[in-house]
């Protein structure tokens, strides 16, 4: 007789000391861990309610304007440091961390229409409604001295707008013309222009460094190449493009915010039609900015909200807004694709977390372990009608859902008239337009 | 045994295998040279690959590289086939999917690795040559095991009428029940008494909550839920003449069956009753959960096994599974098989998956009126004074018992330990403690059940266990239903489609607007009325026809031979 009966040693199960952690011993057979996809289900659904009870995604608030925020620029080399400029020629520096104005001083007379720090972040570039190009240093002036400009051109244009490059000592400006300069010179080097009165925004690219975008007031939007002698193209849309940024990751698409609520995402090789439209908004969008990884973009509107778009997806990913902002003037995605900052016509800038939910501060592995696992079951289960809802779900303001309401019935109204005129012509002679190509109107070589 | 079976022992140098149970440890078998597997032969430009792969010389010819997963264990681990490449149409979601599939494959083998961790072995009882298994007494095993193994043998001698006992999910909590009020909880393994109290009235059944600090007694009219100390916390009336009560763990619900035929679910985490219902079959006193699915079996009088979940008011499933009435029932641990038997000395065991069955019959000497599955597929069947286990019990071959006990009075009810090789049976007069080997799970997980846990363990572990509550509406026959995808939704699109086949042309109600004056008749605007209706019904006829030719295409068969009209209906 051989026999043999179950018995652990005690020891083997139980620390030690009460200091020690407890020992777990693991046994992953399936048949021990029964209901696997209700549980996991239970989870996801735990997990998604929990990321809409921790949404809290405002930080703080930058106040001491004295006018409406005009512009904000992000320093390239350190991420505490922003710099803003005012409707009423002010330009103020601040400490994000210790969420204190270092340095004010007034730069302009008239609204401060656009500032760029140079790559290396030891001064930046402003100007205004007054015609003039300043240069400061970035440091702070020595106790008792005066803030003066290291250096100031009087422009023969009007100028509306800055990008510097991404490496050389180069940048470009619009107005009336657009014009690039070179740092150590107070004449610009070139000049292009391809009949348009005025030009209100541009951005350098920051991988192909040479190339160039411009939006235009004639509702077109026109590509440069600083190498070239004249603009190489022009797309012209049904309505005007208020701003434009470059995608970092990918040099051949940018996106432009418009008047017409929308956002399109165009790709330079195929400039005649949008790759995709982002739409949300229930007011014109004022600015756009890419986030640095690539794979969302921030955009502010003049329906007093904070949208978040993914690239390749039509619709936000997230809406921000406060009882008291109003309508966006500028936004910025940080360096360290962390935080938003929006500047707004109440004078005040104000720093958002890029992810609502996210915790911030060090987290402890077993913690970022625990939000990794939590985000791989939300990932599976996101398409369950239940977890699909709750991490869908915004409160937004009443203004808003009015808007969107509206809107929805403008669209279905079109909808249904072009079906129904479609209904009774000549087959073929109503043809269907997909959405991407309704808003182009033509590009030019 | 004198050298430990390591899983790369090849099966030619080491002893003779005279362990016959498998479970006593994982062999392997694996001989490293024949099965390392080959390399794989490019199939393009196998020349230009190697030029291009330099071959990197191994640092320790000795080790030949990682040992490859036995297949059984990976299907053990497996979740199933995966999905088919090749039937996604755009090549970004073929990619994705590939991803995943790798995700799986990856995550699968790991846990297939795992197993070498498992430290403990589980027991076994061999018979030398003339003997046999059922031969041996408690007393024999127990006195040829280690001391702390030999301590899980116990009796207890009670005198408050037939008992009923039950363990507490990690097998280290006891509760006994006597029909004459006497309730006891106890630690069995170190035999610290929790409590102890005579609730005075009859008591029919018992059974643990979540965690061992809380219990549910049936008693004679209502369910009263006590603490550890014996203090009664809540008096449930809703839940009337309670006679058999299960606890779902993972749902938190006090599932009961009651003499007046009500089946009701009670969710004890926040205390609202579920369900309650009629079960309008009579009174029910044979009730078992499925532990895979958390369905509730019930046996009848009619040899019928009814299987309901809170959600519909009427049986999910119906067996016939006897012709006489079924004195017991129990589903095994893992949801595979359930036992059955009846009055007529029948037991039959059935794939409860598959509804199917019955997988294998037994005649026995006297009715079973006690059933209980073990972890590791044992068996055990109560006949009145005597309790035999069966192992292997789904083939054949197992038509001797593997251990045999009587008692001197009835068997009250019995259930195995979780985690130890244990029987615990109790009697008209008492408990017994016996010992079974090989029945436990040998390796526990201590995130499920932790036979050593703490206080801070099981605190922490309730709040999760709280947390991951599943909802009640998610009891089905099949609990994998809601990683699946939505099929129906598509069925029901197409047989919407179908039905429209099937509908009468709506009827139109035309009233001719009333014209001025001699512009026309009575007998004009019913001509225009009928002309309307007409142009209607064909309008409608022709949308419908558009689906008419798909259908009957896919389903006529082209005969061809003029001889064919002279065939039968059936021939055809």
């Amino acid at each position: 007789m051989k026999v043999k009966v179950l018995s652990r040693n005690p020891e083997e199960y139980l620390r030690e000391t009460k200091y020690d952690i407890h020992k777990v011993p693991r046994n992953y057979d399936p048949e021990l861990h029964p209901f696997e996809a209700a549980r996991e289900y239970t989870r996801a659904l735990n997990a998604v309610k929990l990321e809409r009870v921790f949404a809290k995604p405002f930080v703080c608030n930058l106040d001491g304007h004295r006018d409406s925020v005009s512009c904000i620029s992000k320093h390239p080399k350190q991420l505490s440091i922003l710099t803003s400029g005012a409707y009423d020629g002010e330009i103020r520096i601040w400490d994000i961390p210790q969420q204190c104005c270092t340095r004010n001083f007034v730069a302009h007379e008239g609204i401060v229409r656009g500032i760029s720090y140079n790559p290396r972040g030891e001064h930046f570039i402003s100007l205004g409604d007054d015609k003039m190009i300043k240069t400061w240093s970035a440091l702070k002036p020595q106790f008792g001295e005066e803030e003066l400009p290291i250096n100031t051109v009087i422009s023969k244009t009007v100028l509306y707008g800055i990008s510097h490059h991404r490496r050389d000592s180069t940048f470009a400006t619009c107005g009336e013309v657009c014009q690039i300069w070179n740092e150590t010179q107070n004449e610009p080097i070139k000049t292009f222009q391809w009949g348009v009165d005025s030009l209100h925004d541009i951005a350098f690219n920051p991988v192909e460094t040479s190339l160039l975008a411009c939006c235009a007031s004639d509702r077109s939007i026109i590509l440069y190449d600083m190498r070239d002698k004249s603009p190489l193209r022009k797309v012209v849309m049904k309505l005007r493009v208020n701003k434009l940024c470059w995608n970092p990751m990918e040099a051949y698409i940018f996106t432009t915010a418009s008047e017409d609520f929308n956002l399109y995402s165009f790709d330079t090789r195929k400039l005649k039609h949008p790759i995709n439209i982002h739409q949300d908004h229930v007011g014109a969008v004022t600015f756009v900015d890419y986030a640095p990884t690539g794979k969302e973009f921030v955009t502010g509107s003049y329906d007093k909200t904070i949208r978040i778009f993914e690239v390749d997806k039509g619709h936000s990913r997230d809406i921000y807004h406060t009882k008291r902002m109003q309508r966006l003037t500028c936004v910025q995605w940080t360096l360290d694709n962390k935080y938003i900052i929006s500047g707004s016509d109440e004078m005040n800038i104000r720093i958002w977390k890029a992810r609502a939910s996210e915790k911030l501060g060090p987290l402890k592995p077993r913690e970022r372990a625990a939000l990794h696992y939590s985000e791989a079951l939300k990932e599976k289960y996101a398409s369950h009608p239940q977890v699909r809802r709750i991490k869908r779900h915004r409160q937004v303001p009443k203004h808003v859902f009015n808007a969107q309401n509206e809107l929805r019935t403008i669209r279905q109204k079109n909808k249904r008239k072009e079906a129904n005129i479609r209904n009774h012509s000549k087959p073929g002679s109503v043809p269907l337009v997909p959405e991407r190509r309704k808003h182009t109107i033509q590009e030019h070589q | 045994m004198g050298k430990v079976p390591r899983y790369f022992t090849p099966q030619e140098n080491s002893e003779p295998n005279t362990n016959s149970d498998k479970n006593d440890f994982v062999t392997y078998d694996v001989d490293i040279k024949k099965t390392h597997p080959k390399k794989k032969k490019f199939k393009l430009g196998d020349k230009k690959l190697k030029a291009i792969i330099k071959k990197i010389p191994n640092p320790n010819p000795k080790f030949k590289g990682r040992v490859p997963i036995p297949q059984e264990l990976l299907n053990k681990y497996g979740k199933g086939e995966g999905v088919d490449n090749k039937s996604i149409k755009t090549k970004t979601h073929q990619k994705k999917i590939e991803r995943k599939e790798e995700n799986i494959k990856f995550a699968t083998e790991q846990a297939a690795r795992t197993e070498i961790l498992l430290t403990e072995q589980s027991g076994c009882l061999e018979a030398d040559e003339g003997e046999t298994t059922t031969q041996f007494t408690q007393k024999q095993i127990a006195s040829n095991v280690d001391i702390t193994a030999a301590a899980k043998h116990f009796d207890l001698k009670l005198q408050f009428g037939p008992y009923r006992a039950k363990y507490t999910r990690n097998g280290r909590h006891l509760i006994l029940g006597g029909k004459k009020g006497h309730v006891a909880a106890f630690d069995w393994v170190t035999k610290k008494l929790h409590c102890e109290l005579n609730v005075m009235e009859s008591v029919h059944d018992v059974c643990w909550l979540h965690i061992e600090t809380m219990f549910a007694v049936a008693q004679k009219n209502w369910v009263y839920i006590y603490d550890n100390q014996g203090i009664e916390l809540h008096c449930i009336k809703r839940l009337n003449k309670v006679s058999r009560m299960e606890f779902l763990p993972y749902h938190f619900l006090l599932a009961s069956c009651s003499d007046e035929g009500y089946l009701s679910w009670l969710d004890i985490s926040i205390g609202k009753l579920v369900s309650q219902y009629n079960s309008k079959l009579g009174r029910l006193s044979v009730m078992s959960q499925n532990p895979w699915n958390a369905v509730l079996c019930v046996g009848h009088a009619k040899g019928v096994v009814s299987m309901w979940s809170p959600n519909v008011r009427d049986p999910l499933a119906k067996m016939l599974c006897h012709t006489s009435p079924i004195l017991a029932l129990h589903v095994d641990p893992k949801g595979r098989y359930m036992a059955t038997s009846d009055s007529n000395r029948e037991l039959k065991i059935w794939d409860i998956r598959q509804l199917s069955g019955p997988v294998q019959r037994y005649r026995l000497r006297s009715s079973a009126t006690n059933l209980a599955f073990s972890q590791t597929d044992m068996l055990a069947v109560g006949m009145g004074n005597i309790v035999e286990v069966y192992k292997h019990y789904t083939s054949a071959i197992s038509r001797r018992a593997y251990l045999r006990n009587r008692f001197n009075t009835p068997i009250g009810n019995f259930s195995f330990c979780p985690y130890e090789d244990v029987l615990g049976v109790t009697t008209d007069r008492g408990f017994t403690s016996m010992l079974v080997p090989g029945s436990g799970e040998a390796n526990f997980d201590a995130l499920e059940a932790n036979p050593f846990q703490t206080k801070s363990q099981r605190r922490e572990a309730e709040v999760k266990a709280l947390l991951e509550k599943i909802q009640p509406e998610l009891i089905t026959l099949d609990p994998t239903i809601i990683s699946e995808v939505n099929v129906p939704s598509l069925k029901e699109k197409v047989e919407a489609k179908q039905k429209l086949l099937f509908i009468k042309p709506p009827t139109i109600d035309y009233e001719p607007r009333n014209k001025a004056k001699g512009k026309g008749g009575s007998a004009k605007m019913a001509r225009n009325r009928k002309i309307v209706k007409e142009q209607a019904k064909k309008e409608f006829i022709k949308e419908t026809q558009d689906f008419v030719p798909k259908l009957s295409k896919s389903s006529k068969k082209t005969t061809d031979n003029i001889l064919d009209r002279f065939l039968t209906v059936k021939q055809k």
